[in-house]
Formats: C-alpha cells, structure tokens, sequence
C-alpha cells in the first residue's frame, strides 16, 4: 500500500550510506589530493565569474528596490545595512548555492554517471580503488572549501554593487555606506552566513555524485541523473536554508 | 572437486533487479587453467554473472568462490586482495577516459595494494604489456583518440598487465568487424595459453567459441593454429548457456553441438546472435 514511499525511502537511504562513507574517507587512506585540487579548480576557479556577476547584480537590485522605500522615511543612509544583512544572511549563500549546484552538481551527476555506464566505476573497484574515495571525497572536500569562499566573494561584490546604487543614486559617501554595512553585521550573522554555504556545499557534492553513482540505462540515464542532482539539491539547499534560518531567527 | 580448489564456483546463486531474474539458481564450477564460453541472449545475464563471480555485486542468495575463497560475504577491502588476480575485460570498456593508455594500463599496478611491491618497474610491465597486444605506440593517446577494437586491445593489456590467475572477458568482439574480432580472440589464446591463465569469454559469436574450443596459440608463428584433438586447450573447453538468468546448458563442444534445445541451437551454427 505504501509502495509508492519506497523509491524515495531508498534514494534517501543510499544517500546516507554514501554520506557515511565520503565523511568517513576524509580520514582515512589512501588520500587523492590532486583530485581535491583539480576539483576545487573546477568548483572554485570555475564558478568564480557566474557567481562573481550574479552576486554584483543581486546587490544592485536590493540597493535599487531599497533606495525608494528608504527615501520615504529619509532613512536612505541605511542602504547599506540592509543590503549588507540580506547579502551575508540570505542572497548571498542561496544564489551561490543554486548556482554552484546548477553547474557543478549537474556535473558531477553526468561525470559520474557516464563513468557509470561505461563501466569505469566497476573498473575502479576491480582494480582497487573506492570510487567513494577516489570520485565523492575528493568531491565534497573541494565544495567544502569552495562554497563558503565564493559566498564570501559574492557578498562582497553584491556590496559593492549596492554602493554603486548607494552613491550614484542617493549621494550616500562612501565612509557612511561601508561603516553600516559592517557595522550592522552581528556574530550571529557571520556563522550563518558560513554556516549555509557548508552546508549546501555538502548538500551540492553528495546529491551530485549520488545521482552519478546510481545512474543506470545508458546515455539516457545520465540525462536523468544530471537533471535529477539538479532538482534534487536545489530543493534540498531550500529546505537546508530554512532550517537553519529558522534555528538562527529563534537564537 | 570441492570448492575450494575450484577457480570460480558458483553454489545455487540468485540475484534479482527488482521483478526481473538476473540470475537464476546457477551452479557451476571450474578449475585452474580452464576455458568457459558464456553465451546467452542480451539480457540473459551474462555480464551479471562475471560480476558476481568478482564481487563487483552481491548475490541475494547463494554462495560464490572465487581462487578458492568463498567471496558472498566478503568486505570489499579483503577482494581487492582478490581481484588483483583477476583480470576483466569490460563490455562497455571501462578504460578511464581521463587518463591516457600508459596511465590506464598501469592503473592497477599503482593502485593494487598486493602488487605495488613488484620488482620489475611498472613502466617496463606497462610497456610490455602493451606491445603484447601490439599498441606500444599509442603511450600517451587518450582513449578516446583511439578506435573501438585498439580501445578494446587497451583493455586487454590492462586486463593482463598483472599476469592474474583468472581472465575474464565481456563481449570481447561486440561491435567489432570480423578481422578485428579474430585479431582479439588471437590476444586472449595467447594470453590463455601462454600463461596458462583460466579463462572465461562471454560472446554472442559461434566464431569466438569455436575458436576457443579448438585452437590455440603457436608462440613462434604469431599465430593461431588448430590445437590436436584430445589436447589440454580442447577438453578444458566448456560451453555455457544463459537463458533470462538460468544456466540452461553446460557442456563440451560435442554435447553442445549434439544439442537439441532449439535456444541452445540457435547459438550452435555460425551467423547465429
Ligand atoms: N544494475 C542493474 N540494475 C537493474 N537491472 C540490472 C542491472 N544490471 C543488470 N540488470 C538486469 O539484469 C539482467 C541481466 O543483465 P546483463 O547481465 O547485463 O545481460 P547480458 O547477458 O546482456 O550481459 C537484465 O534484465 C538487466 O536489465
Ligand atoms: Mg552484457
């Protein structure tokens, strides 16, 4: 009667098996630092532009929407607090997650999987190596790594974005602009801003990969599994953002 | 012979994929230096079968030896002991697309633990392992600069690269045309018999069984030439047939070709699939 709650129990499953053993890998041999470094390369270096760009756009926009409702209430010096706050809590960790997800979890979902389908994962196996320690740890290390520092990136840029608004639009100096827009951030604010980049990065590397290693039926299989990783951590990253928004709001 | 003399032995293994059988209650044995052929529909479960005989998955019932070591409930770091005396030839080849041919030979020489310590550079095994199969120029290609019978020929010289006890290839000629096809039956006679290797050859072609069944490698021809009646290449020979899962035939090439099962037949005359 429940059989219909049986795939997605399963999938949920082997993610947490495959959880399991990646985490569990960071510690034990053989290490393959030269993935980790080709994939922090691929996610870090290679995100670097798109996240860059939207991140520079999102704080324009927030200034723009901004700058209008603050010139009612002749509060228009508060620009930069609130597109400091909505940047290093929320715009900045999200965008960067979907977009990160939307390049590298579809990815490593298609790496993988055609790697699956021609057999190279049982190759590996067979020849002895863990395709977990080998392909998924190296894999979530780099995200680890590289997710927080382009988040990091992208706030700051989205700033910027938001002082270009600030200063052509509302002749708001620059000393007044960045002392609110540090000066409002709290401890509080830093950790979750940290705090959801990790954690979508380990969402981003896991889902990713997951999709990949159990992509079956050809070449078809891994047009599903990259569309799948990417529908797949994309909502989790939401579901993941909430959650500890919530925790946060309530602290 | 019991089980643990036996090469590979499977003991009544079952294994299914959701609805579908993918192994049916099969048994069957075999020792040191012999040949299996495996023929079978697409589907039949051929490939699942040199899986499970290597560990790469897990049969729902049954047990499975492999070099005399019952392997059903074995952790995957004790078969990578195992496997690095197994060679395998992949369907879909397997070879890393990531890495060139030098690299993906030496691929299991570097990663095995129980053959990293060889006294012979890997470099030197590499290379003669790929001009056993005639490739010794194609070093630093990427497999994806290569056509489908030299990526096969590739898979070869990764597959016996670490002189295993036991060859196991998959489709060796799928897709290949028949000049090809012969060029690589000869590289697996002549890894069969040059070192003795036990071997077990899946394929859809009469041909590649004949030539298993009744030939053999002349080392100093370069060859292959048609082994004498009764030698050891012609009795160590059986065929199997697979039919959804179950082991429907196994036999030598006179019982398989006595055969009246019309599935049985169907693979017992040349031109056949
Ligand atoms: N990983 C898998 N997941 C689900 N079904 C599988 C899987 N591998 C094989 N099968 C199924 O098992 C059966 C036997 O497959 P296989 O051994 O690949 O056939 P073949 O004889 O053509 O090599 C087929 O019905 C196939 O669809
Ligand atoms: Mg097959």
């Amino acid at each position: 009667m429940l059989d219909f709650l049986k795939p997605p129990i399963q999938t949920f499953q082997e993610f947490v098996v495959l959880s399991g053993r990646a985490v569990g890998n960071i510690v034990r041999r053989p290490h393959y630092s030269a993935d980790v470094f080709h994939q922090m390369d691929v996610i870090g270096v290679g995100s670097l532009p798109i996240c860059s760009m939207v991140g520079l756009f999102s704080g324009i926009v927030m200034a723009l929407q901004m700058a209008r409702a603050l010139t009612t209430y002749g509060a228009e010096s508060r620009v930069g607090e609130i597109v400091s706050i909505t940047l290093v809590r929320e715009l900045g960790p999200v965008l960067t997650a979907v977009l990160v997800a939307g390049r590298n979890a579809s990815g490593m979902a298609s790496e993988l999987g055609s790697m699956k389908v021609t057999e190279q994962i049982d190759a590996m196996r067979a020849l002895g190596t863990d395709p977990t320690q080998k392909l998924v740890t190296p894999r979530l290390i780099a995200a680890a790594l590289m997710l927080p520092l382009l988040t990091i990136i992208a706030d700051f840029i989205g700033m910027m974005g938001g002082y270009f608004i600030a200063s052509t639009q509302l002749g708001i100096t620059s000393s007044e602009y960045w002392t609110a827009a540090w000066q409002i951030l709290e401890y509080n604010d830093l950790a979750q801003g940290l705090l959801k980049p990790l954690s979508f990065a380990v969402i981003i590397a896991l889902v990713g990969c997951l999709y990949g290693m159990r992509t079956t039926g050809g070449t078809q299989g891994v047009g599903r599994a990259t569309t799948d990783a990417v529908v797949w951590s994309s909502l989790w990253i939401f579901f993941v953002d909430a959650l500890i928004t919530q925790f946060f709001v309530n602290l | 012979m019991d089980a643990a003399s036996t090469i590979v032995c499977f003991e009544d293994v079952s294994l299914r994929f959701g609805d579908t059988p993918a192994l049916d209650h099969v048994s069957f044995q075999m020792g040191a230096g012999e040949t299996r052929v495996v023929f079978g529909a697409a589907g039949s479960g051929k490939t699942v079968l040199l899986k499970v005989a290597v560990g790469l998955v897990k049969p729902d019932s049954g047990r499975v030896f492999l070099l005399g070591q019952e392997i059903t409930c074995m952790r995957e770091t004790e078969l990578f002991d195992l496997r690095a005396r197994v060679g395998i030839l992949f369907q879909e080849g397997g070879l890393f697309d990531s890495l060139n041919v030098a690299e993906n030979v030496s691929y299991p020489l570097e990663n095995q633990r129980t053959l990293r310590s060889g006294n012979r550079s890997n470099e030197a095994r590499v290379r003669e392992s790929l001009e056993f199969v005639e490739l010794a120029h194609t070093l630093d290609k990427f497999p994806s600069e290569l056509s489908g019978g030299m990526r096969r020929r590739v898979g070869i010289a990764r597959a016996v690269v670490t002189e295993p006890a036991l060859e196991l290839y998959d489709s060796p000629t799928a897709g290949l045309d028949p000049i090809t096809a012969h060029t690589i039956i000869t590289l697996i006679l002549k890894e069969r018999d040059l070192r003795n290797t036990a071997t077990i050859m899946v394929t859809h072609r009469y041909q590649d069984g004949q030539l298993m069944a009744n030939f053999r490698y002349n080392p100093n021809s370069g060859e292959i030439e048609r082994a004498p009646r009764g030698s050891a290449e012609t009795v160590d020979t059986k065929f199997l047939i697979m039919q959804e899962g179950r082991l429907v035939f196994e036999g030598s090439e006179t019982e398989f070709l006595a055969n009246q099962d019309p599935y049985v037949r169907k693979f017992a005359r040349p031109g056949a699939s």
